[in-house]
């Protein structure tokens, strides 16, 4: 049963949790007696498709056609189809993303494959198949699943497995896709807008978050300096981003993002139940609120009662001088 | 301009999730359950579109005969007629089955649903029904607007959005802010008791996935209070103790 791991880049990198669909795919290939290809659309450098050998995968199908460099969300899926036919793999392993999600859900439609997706843990073998631990009802509970089809699709949560990186290099192939130009016109991206500079929201192992106690968009800088002295991510409640405070992709929640980070910090933020539910699985919770019963404290691993606009500048500078910046 | 919009039955989003002592199924005592969020967004912009483009709207739910005050609701919003697939949607490639089963029936120029649902939260419906039926599906779509036959879309990607355009029938999952939730009216309400619901039997019977036990997470430790006066204990906690810094 050999495994193929679909691999996101950004900006001439791997995506961080593609290292880690990699490293989960490894360990599932060496559970069941097989191996890992990683398969990566677009044009990289031959250094970083053969550092993904240091995650686990001997080898990386690379499909270096220019018109992939942009996400296509048909086109893509329609090289990722090949790619598991060429390989013959019978597990497809990948991150739970906006562009892993709607790729993976072409390829089960194709191959009629049993998916499973937001996995949080390793697979146990079922005889035949896999059985997964899953994250559902948005994070309220788990669930056992056997993954039936003759293919199984395993999308994962990030930050679920310790990650060891070796020197291993992964040989690396030429992989040509047959794309229909078809494809790539039937559906137009017409603009891209991305902030820069900005680390990514699901991919950050810290998220500061802010919620409707501050007040109002002007009082943004204080969240952006904590997130900027720890290299986190910043987020936000679902009101502020539906006032326009903040960019939509910031919502985190239910309704919005769900972040699975190191450390979650919340500031002014209630915590209701639909906030909490796309936090939860965060490993460390830390909550400032003026309001001793918010019921975010009831989620919190360390919790501070206090004005925001009084412990958050502090918090930054304490963090400053202790790492130094 | 033929509109069909897929709607799940879930648990309001306030629910405490609970399951049955043998842990194989969600306790549905005292559950409310809703018109999925995802699902509501999608239904609110078909209604906006229909009244844009003069265009029809069906609603379509995969589920028991418990889902039809649901469906009711999603009539009274202002949907003209709805189809049932009466079997427990077990999984997304049973649920996309059906989903494509009806529209390969009637030629829909748009089929719009959630981007996911919010009970297992898969993600994936929209892509399946899109390869079933060889049109693009795309998702998640945060604004939708239609001219002619060219849709023109915003979809949302990590740390920002990427502006779209294809030509109809096309899948669309879809996300806030792509139109504002509605509210039944009292109209609504009642006209909704005397739209048509046509309940058919499922069309397929594939499932690939088999849940065979439910876990509720382990609960949190107490938290601890720090005294915002040496927010450098904090420092400390994060550092020696989590390990997060
Ligand atoms: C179907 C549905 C889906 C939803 N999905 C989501 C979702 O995905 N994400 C989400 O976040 N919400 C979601 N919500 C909304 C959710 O129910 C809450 O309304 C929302 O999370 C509240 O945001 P908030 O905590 O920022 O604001 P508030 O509830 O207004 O809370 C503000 C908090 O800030 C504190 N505060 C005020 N001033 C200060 C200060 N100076 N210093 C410190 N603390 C201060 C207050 O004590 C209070 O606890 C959803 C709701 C529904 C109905």
């Amino acid at each position: 049963m050999s495994v193929l791991i679909f691999v996101e880049t950004n900006e001439g990198k791997v995506k961080p949790s593609s290292l880690e669909a990699v490293a989960y795919g490894a360990k599932v290939a060496d559970m069941l007696g097989s191996s890992a290809t990683a398969l990566v659309l677009g044009e990289l450098a031959q250094e970083e498709l053969e550092s993904i050998g240091g995650y686990g995968a001997k080898k990386v199908m690379h499909a270096a056609d220019s018109r992939l460099n942009q996400i296509n969300l048909l086109a893509y899926a329609e090289a990722l189809a090949q790619a598991v036919e060429a390989s013959g793999a019978k597990v497809l392993v990948m991150a739970k993303s906006s562009l892993g999600d709607p790729v993976a859900a072409r390829v089960a439609g194709r191959f009629k494959a049993a998916f499973a997706g937001n996995v949080i843990e390793l697979p146990t073998k079922e005889g035949e198949h896999l059985k997964v631990k899953r994250s559902v009802y948005t994070g309220k509970a788990f669930a056992y699943t056997i993954l039936k089809g003759e293919k199984q699709i395993i999308a994962i949560k990030k930050n679920i497995l310790a990650i060891e990186k070796t020197d291993a290099k992964a040989t690396v192939e030429a992989f040509t896709p047959t794309l229909d130009d078809a494809l790539f016109s039937r559906v137009k991206t017409v603009k891209v807008e991305k902030a820069s500079d900005e680390i990514s929201l699901p991919e950050a192992d810290i998220v500061v978050s802010g919620g409707r106690g501050l007040k109002g968009p002007e009082n943004w800088g204080m969240i952006e300096e904590l997130a900027k002295v720890l290299g986190a991510a910043t987020g936000c409640s679902k009101p502020v981003s539906d006032m326009g405070w903040r960019p939509h992709h910031e919502h985190v929640g239910q309704t919005g993002v769900k972040v699975s980070p190191n450390l979650y910090i919340a500031v002014g933020i209630s915590g209701a139940i639909q906030h909490l539910a796309g936090v939860n699985s965060s490993k460390n919770i830390v909550v400032i609120n003026k309001d001793p019963e918010a019921p975010f404290f009831k989620a919190a691993d360390y919790g501070i009662v206090g004005d925001a606009f009084e412990v958050v500048p502090k918090l930054t500078e304490a963090l400053k001088k202790r790492l130094g910046k | 301009m033929k509109i069909l919009v897929c709607i799940t039955h879930v648990p309001d989003t306030t629910t405490k999730i609970k399951f049955t002592p043998d842990n194989k199924q969600l306790d549905k005592a005292g559950v409310q359950f809703v018109i999925g969020p995802y699902d509501d967004y999608a239904l609110s912009r078909a209604i906006d579109l229909k009244n844009e483009l003069n265009a029809t709207v069906t609603i379509l739910n995969v589920g028991t005969s418990e889902t039809e005050p649901t469906i009711r609701k999603a009539l009274a919003l202002g949907a003209d007629d709805a189809i049932r697939i009466d079997a427990e949607p077990t999984d997304s490639y049973f649920v996309a089955q059906q989903i494509a089963a009806v529209a390969k029936q009637n030629n829909y120029d748009l089929i719009l649903m959630g981007r996911e649902s919010i009970d297992f939260n898969g993600g994936v419906v929209h892509g399946i029904v899109g390869e079933m039926l060889g049109i693009p599906a795309l998702s998640p779509i945060m604004k939708l607007d239609i001219e002619g036959r060219v849709a023109k879309m915003a979809r949302e990607i990590e740390g920002g959005k990427e502006y779209l355009e294809a030509e109809l029938p096309l899948v669309l999952g879809c996300q806030e802010p792509i139109a504002e939730w509605k509210i039944p009216n009292m109209r609504g309400i009642m006209s909704a008791r005397t739209k048509p619901l046509q309940v058919l039997p499922p069309f397929a019977e594939d499932v690939l996935t088999e849940t065979d036990r439910f876990e509720l997470p382990p609960p949190r430790k107490e938290c601890k209070f720090i005294d915002p006066e040496n927010v450098e204990e904090l420092v400390d906690l994060l550092q020696n103790e989590a390990k997060v810094l």
